[in-house]
């Protein structure tokens, strides 16, 4: 990990990593993640703390030929899903035959090789992968 | 309110330019812009300036007085950041400057360097656009990002990756004999389908290089023109700039692009015109995708409507109404903080009867330039007429 924590996104990740995400919701039911003083599309600071679902809805994806310097050497694989009123950006690290739009994954925490962590995602029916 | 007047434009040659430096580039291309604008550097009040990642490729911050000093004006200067449409907010605050009534004459550029770094240093510093903590670290790219667009486009919409190569084959096309532009050559839909993968469903040759280059314009007022007696056919009769969320994972479309429509409805507005007056464009295809999202979000085109556009010929040279004839993004090249004063220049060209493809559009009197930053988190429109 990298030495100097990001607070409230890091905390965000610690709390993925022991599956107990969250979001925040607005009274209008609009999410947002932290970090987030007010709604981003209302403006509402009356924000409170939701557990995010435990499964999302893949929107999109793609497998990445030419990395980033962080995944230089890998083809990282990056997918966009809906988790109720969020969606959530993450690297996949499940079977890729396996993924397509629509399919139903889970969220998990990895660092890359520099030391980033990170969102994952991986498919909801499939079991633990180590990333 | 001061109507805006194009008096000069320059670019310098745009392409693979390694050990030219930023200074350089710039100086060339406000030179050719002052030279032809016939206005006297002392009378040039303000310089309005568009960089990305000078900071990182040339460790040069604090640029635009440097650039004074290479166009060789004294004016107040300020640089202006917001990714690939750097030069697109110079340009408004360049426009807005004079519509004020406080500024009669601006010169506004910008200019990239990244050639002279390495392809992956370029690359992790044009990734700073996106969001770090919700994008980057997960691994996503600039390529990355739109193919996400891409794949939730024909999701939602239809479209091939034969329609995309088509957007790539007509701005390689418009290119040839523009003496500025990086590729002036011919590619052909297999070149395109068959070029290796970036990011599926995304190849090589959806995305537009890497260049080094510059732009400027000089900009006056139609009081400061009339008052001596300059030839400026060309006015910016409207301009408008539209903000979304920086990361794809906060927005409720991946297909659509409101910034865009949010720019061009204030363009719209100001010119008085609506999308059907629009004569040519030159819309910021940094992926083939992208100049079909800008179509549709500038409202020339419904939603999932444009993908066949260049297909099928309507945006073509000869088309209903061209799109990209300087090669865009894709052929011309990409200089990212130039970029959106670059389109400018051509458009002027273009409607002034200078241009390699004037001939293309002999009668055009309204033409638009779309300029966008990331992935569309910025974006800016302005509209171009002839004079009556």
């Amino acid at each position: 990990m990298r030495a100097q924590r990001e607070s409230s996104y890091d905390d965000l990740l610690d709390a993925l990593a022991k599956a107990d995400g969250y979001y925040f919701a607005c009274p209008a039911g609009h999410g947002s993640l932290p970090p987030q003083h007010v709604c981003p599309t209302c403006g509402d600071d009356e924000l409170t703390t939701e557990p995010l679902p435990d499964t999302g809805t893949v929107v999109t994806f793609t497998k990445i030929a030419v990395p980033s310097p962080a995944f230089s050497g890998q083809t990282p694989v990056v997918v966009i899903a809906d988790f109720g009123p969020v969606r959530l950006t993450g690297r996949f690290v499940d079977e890729l035959d396996r993924l397509e739009v629509g399919s139903s994954v889970e969220l998990t925490i990895a660092s890359s090789p520099d030391g980033d962590r990170h969102i994952c995602v991986e498919l909801a029916s499939a079991d633990a992968v180590e990333c | 309110m001061q109507a805006v007047r194009i008096a000069g434009v320059g670019s310098t040659v745009f392409g693979v330019l390694p050990e030219r430096t930023g200074r350089d580039l710039f100086g060339e291309a406000a030179q050719i812009a002052i030279e032809d604008s016939e206005v006297p550097r002392a009378d040039i009040e303000r310089l309005c300036y568009g960089n990305f990642i000078g900071t990182l490729t040339e460790r040069q911050g604090h640029q635009a007085p440097l650039m004074t000093a290479a166009a060789g004006v004294t004016a107040p200067a300020t640089r202006y950041e917001s990714a690939c449409a750097s030069g697109g907010v110079a340009l408004m605050s360049a426009v807005e400057a004079i519509r004020s009534g406080t500024t009669d004459v601006v010169l506004v550029g910008g200019m990239e360097r990244m050639h002279n770094v390495t392809t992956k240093q370029a690359t992790k510093g044009l990734a700073m656009a996106a969001d770090d903590l919700y994008e980057s670290r997960a691994g996503v790219t600039f390529p990355g990002a739109y193919a996400l667009m891409a794949r939730a486009y024909f999701v939602e919409y239809g479209g091939t990756r034969a329609d995309l190569a088509a957007v790539a084959v007509k701005n390689h096309s418009n290119a040839i004999g523009n003496e500025t532009a990086q590729f002036q050559r011919e590619i052909s839909l297999t070149d395109v389908i068959e070029a290796p993968t970036v990011a599926d469903p995304l190849g090589l040759y959806d995305a537009c290089p890497i260049t080094d280059g510059a732009s400027a314009c000089v900009l006056v007022s139609e009081s400061y023109a009339a008052a001596h007696d300059l030839n400026t056919p060309v006015n910016i009769t409207g301009a408008g700039q539209g903000t979304d969320s920086l990361a794809l994972q906060e927005r409720k479309s991946l297909t659509q692009t409101p910034a865009t429509t949010r720019a061009a409805t204030t363009a719209y507005d100001e010119a008085k015109i609506t999308p059907d007056d629009v004569d040519l464009l030159e819309v910021h295809d940094c992926f083939t995708i992208a100049e079909v999202l800008a179509l549709e979000g500038l409202g020339l085109y419904e939603p999932g409507e444009a993908i066949d556009a260049a297909a099928t010929g309507d945006t073509t040279a000869d088309g209903n109404c061209p799109v990209n004839l300087s090669g865009g993004l894709k052929a011309k090249g990409h200089p990212v903080g130039a970029t959106g004063v670059s389109q400018v220049v051509e458009l002027t060209k273009l409607l002034r009867g200078d241009h390699i493809n004037t001939d293309a559009v002999p009668d055009a009197t309204v033409a638009l330039a779309h300029n966008a930053g990331g992935t569309v988190a910025s974006a800016t429109v302005h509209v171009l007429e002839v004079c009556g």
